[in-house]
């Protein structure tokens, strides 16, 4: 049966039938329970956003670990952890501190598979928040997915809904690799009917979330709201647009992108990391290796820009991609002759 | 009199409708209407369909225009008995219109919500619709869920008691199955009878749930009324396993939708959202092994394992059946040559689903039965 539950209760209800089913997954993290061991409160904190609130009294402190603020050892613990039975899902707080523990991530984790000739697996997942509009500034609101996606070794989630994050959740704890799991913070209070029973999503599958044969609007993450919103926007005008939301950027579906673009002939890809060496530059140059025949117009890029993250809030709200701008460029591919 | 002016609005089909587009009136204003009278055609989501009048009256104002993507329970139409001044009909219009908000806070409060019974072991979803009348209880096909029936249930719930359960390893009942096997599906449905303590029930089942429904007859005679079988299965031996097997494999859009479309005589009433949603349920864990385990039992080696003409002739209650002649999964011929108490309707340009393809015909056949 499915109810309303948000996207903060949809990753905390896939942790914790995930813990349920498989006595091996664990959590490692700075304050995800916040007082486990310390005299007074045990699950305090539930993680700087309540993301997993509740786990430490089920599953206790064996299982929630609170570690101490040093990501390069906890991340590499997790991964020595992977490597040798467990299935740990550690919490890394903002993508912005990946910077301290890339060698465990890149050079280690990442690696394991390829140079022990598919003899060692890694079953890790990291889970981290990104995304502008949280007044929180340029150290605390990149979205660096872009990143990881160049890393081969490493599959990279970026979920879009409290369905989606629950299914893609359970399908990355449950997979044998490396998996890095971006929650944008914009979508924690999002609810949305999400089941009861545990599902999976299977990794590389992109969903077609809104069908249109004139423009083909691709996204992910929290963009595909906007991009929805936009499309509603532009069907007023007679402009239907086809939104496709990526869900994985490693492995990426990029054929049901090349299918739609087929069919449309025009492209607009939405995404909110910095324009440089994004998943908007990756899509474009795929679509145009791969269907350059079917372009009818030149693709257009709706992303930040290439700039840090402001921390006046007049600023960050025009440096993130809006419904109006994605709407904008959608009318400039269309009318392109 | 307060009841001289009536509504129409915009109806819920299925539980999870929060919206509707009226795409036709079949109506003008100063028309008579009267109950089961098509009166127009919307568009949800997931399907389009006719909405059936269930007052009588005539129309006096059209409020909602072609077009119009109207929520749940908003005012579509005005409907009189008797002389009312246009006056009133604008008072009566602005008070449904500043009370809205309020009256669907209180509807979504005592809407009908799905429930659940325990059954050896396995919890059995249901929703009930209707607290008061003789008992109706639907039963669906292979890798549906009691949705199937959110054209039908609504309307019927008004002088019945409803019931439409998700089978074992279907909708959100419990996913373990074990062998899968007929008996243990016939055999939930008898348990499910007593345990929502229903002592007597009509008894409508579409496909394998139209054989399940034979079953229970069988089993239990005392408690079947008549029997409603839409394109039900048991009555030969073939069935189109391409379905089966395409159900059970397809995992992506582009594999589900040509076989879902081979469910509907028109398959443009497959839409992305039945895709998404049927999608949904074969995610959740255990569905994959539990249509596995059913379709390896009832249709073992690609012919249907329980035939149950004999069974079906020996039912001593009214019965009868809805065949689309285009149905694609179970061949119409099937329903020739029953004898005893059985009524067979074909119904021309209808494939497997008629009780949503026509759904307002097979509304009303299953009301006749369970008037009788």
């Amino acid at each position: 049966m499915a109810r309303k539950l948000s996207f903060r209760g949809a990753i905390n209800e896939a942790l914790r039938q995930e813990m349920e089913r498989d006595k091996t997954v664990i959590l490692m993290g700075e304050d995800i329970a916040g007082g486990t061991n310390a005299p007074g409160e045990q699950d305090a904190w539930g993680g700087p956003l309540g993301v997993t609130k509740g786990l430490q009294p089920i599953f206790g402190p064996d299982r929630v670990m609170d570690t101490p603020i040093s990501e390069s050892a906890f991340i590499g613990a997790a991964i020595g952890a992977a490597t040798s039975g467990l299935r740990p899902v550690a919490e890394l707080m903002f993508v912005d501190f990946m910077g301290v523990c890339f060698d465990q991530i890149f050079n280690q984790a990442a690696k394991f598979r390829y140079m022990f000739g598919g003899k060692a697996q890694t079953p890790v997942v990291i889970r981290c928040m990104i995304g502008a509009g949280f007044r929180a500034a340029a150290q605390h609101s990149q979205c660096l997915y872009p990143i990881f996606t160049h890393i081969p070794g490493l599959k990279c989630v970026v979920p879009s809904s409290p369905y989606e994050a629950k299914g893609l959740l359970a399908a990355a704890i449950r997979d044998n690799d490396p998996v890095m799991f971006f929650e944008h913070k914009l979508l924690y209070d999002v609810e949305e009917d999400v089941p009861e029973d545990p599902y999976t999503i299977p990794m590389g599958e992109a969903n077609i979330v809104r069908e249109g044969s004139d423009v083909t609007i691709v996204t992910l993450g929290r963009m595909v709201s906007l991009s929805k919103d936009a499309a509603d926007l532009l069907a007023k005008d007679g402009i239907e647009a086809e939104v496709i939301d990526l869900r994985t950027t490693s492995p990426m579906d990029i054929d049901t992108v090349l299918e739609s673009v087929e069919n449309t002939g025009r492209l607009v890809v939405v995404d909110e990391a910095h324009p440089r060496c994004n998943i908007a530059t990756d899509v474009s140059a795929q679509v145009v290796q791969n269907a350059f025949g079917a372009l009818k117009a030149p693709i257009k890029m709706v992303t930040a820009p290439h700039a840090p993250v402001p921390f006046s809030p007049a600023l960050e709200d025009l440096y993130i991609p809006s419904p109006e701008k994605i709407a904008a460029a959608v009318r400039e591919v269309h009318a392109y002759a | 009199m307060t009841d001289a002016i009536q509504s129409v609005v915009m109806p819920k089909w299925g539980l999870a409708m929060q919206e509707g587009t009226l795409t036709e009136w079949h109506i003008s204003e100063g028309d008579t209407i009267a109950p089961g009278q098509e009166i127009c055609d919307i568009e949800t989501s997931k399907i389009a369909n006719a909405l059936e009048a269930t007052i009588s009256g005539t129309v006096k104002r059209l409020v909602a225009k072609p077009g119009d993507t109207l929520p749940v329970g908003a005012l579509m139409a005005v409907v009189v008995n008797g002389d009312v001044s246009d006056a009133e009909i604008d008072a009566f219009v602005k008070k449904f219109e500043d009370e809205f908000a309020e009256l669907m806070a209180k509807a979504e409060a005592s809407a009908p919500k799905a429930q659940s019974v325990e059954i050896d072991g396995r919890k059995i979803n249901y929703l009930q619709m209707g607290q008061e009348g003789p008992a109706i209880v639907f039963i669906h096909g292979f890798g549906g869920d009691l949705n199937n029936w959110m054209f039908n249930q609504p309307n019927l719930s008004e002088k019945h008691r409803t019931y439409a359960l998700d089978l074992p390893g279907h909708g959100a009942s419990g996913k373990a199955v074990g062998d899968g096997s007929f008996a243990m599906l016939s055999g939930t449905v008898v348990k499910f009878l007593d345990a929502v303590g229903i002592d007597k029930a009509h008894l409508v089942g579409h496909s394998l749930g139209g054989a399940i429904a034979i079953a229970v007859a069988q089993a239990a005679p005392a408690k079947v009324a008549s029997l409603t079988l839409i394109s039900p299965a048991g009555l030969g031996s073939e069935i189109n396993m391409d379905y089966i097997n395409g159900f059970i494999g397809a995992q992506r859009r582009n594999d589900m939708k040509p076989v879902l479309s081979m469910l509907f005589a028109n398959p443009e009433l497959v839409t992305r959202d039945m895709v998404n949603e049927v999608l949904k349920f074969k995610r959740l864990d255990g569905v994959e092994d539990a249509l596995k385990a059913i379709s390896g039992s009832v249709f073992a080696g690609g012919k249907q394992a329980n035939l149950l003409r004999d069974a079906l002739a020996a039912v001593s209650v009214p019965v009868q059946i809805v065949w689309g002649t285009e149905d694609r999964i179970l061949p119409v011929s099937h329903a020739d040559g029953l004898g005893g108490n059985v009524t067979v309707t074909r119904a021309p340009n209808v494939g497997h689903m008629a009780h949503m393809e026509i759904a307002s015909e097979v509304t009303k056949l299953i009301e006749t039965a369970a008037a009788s």
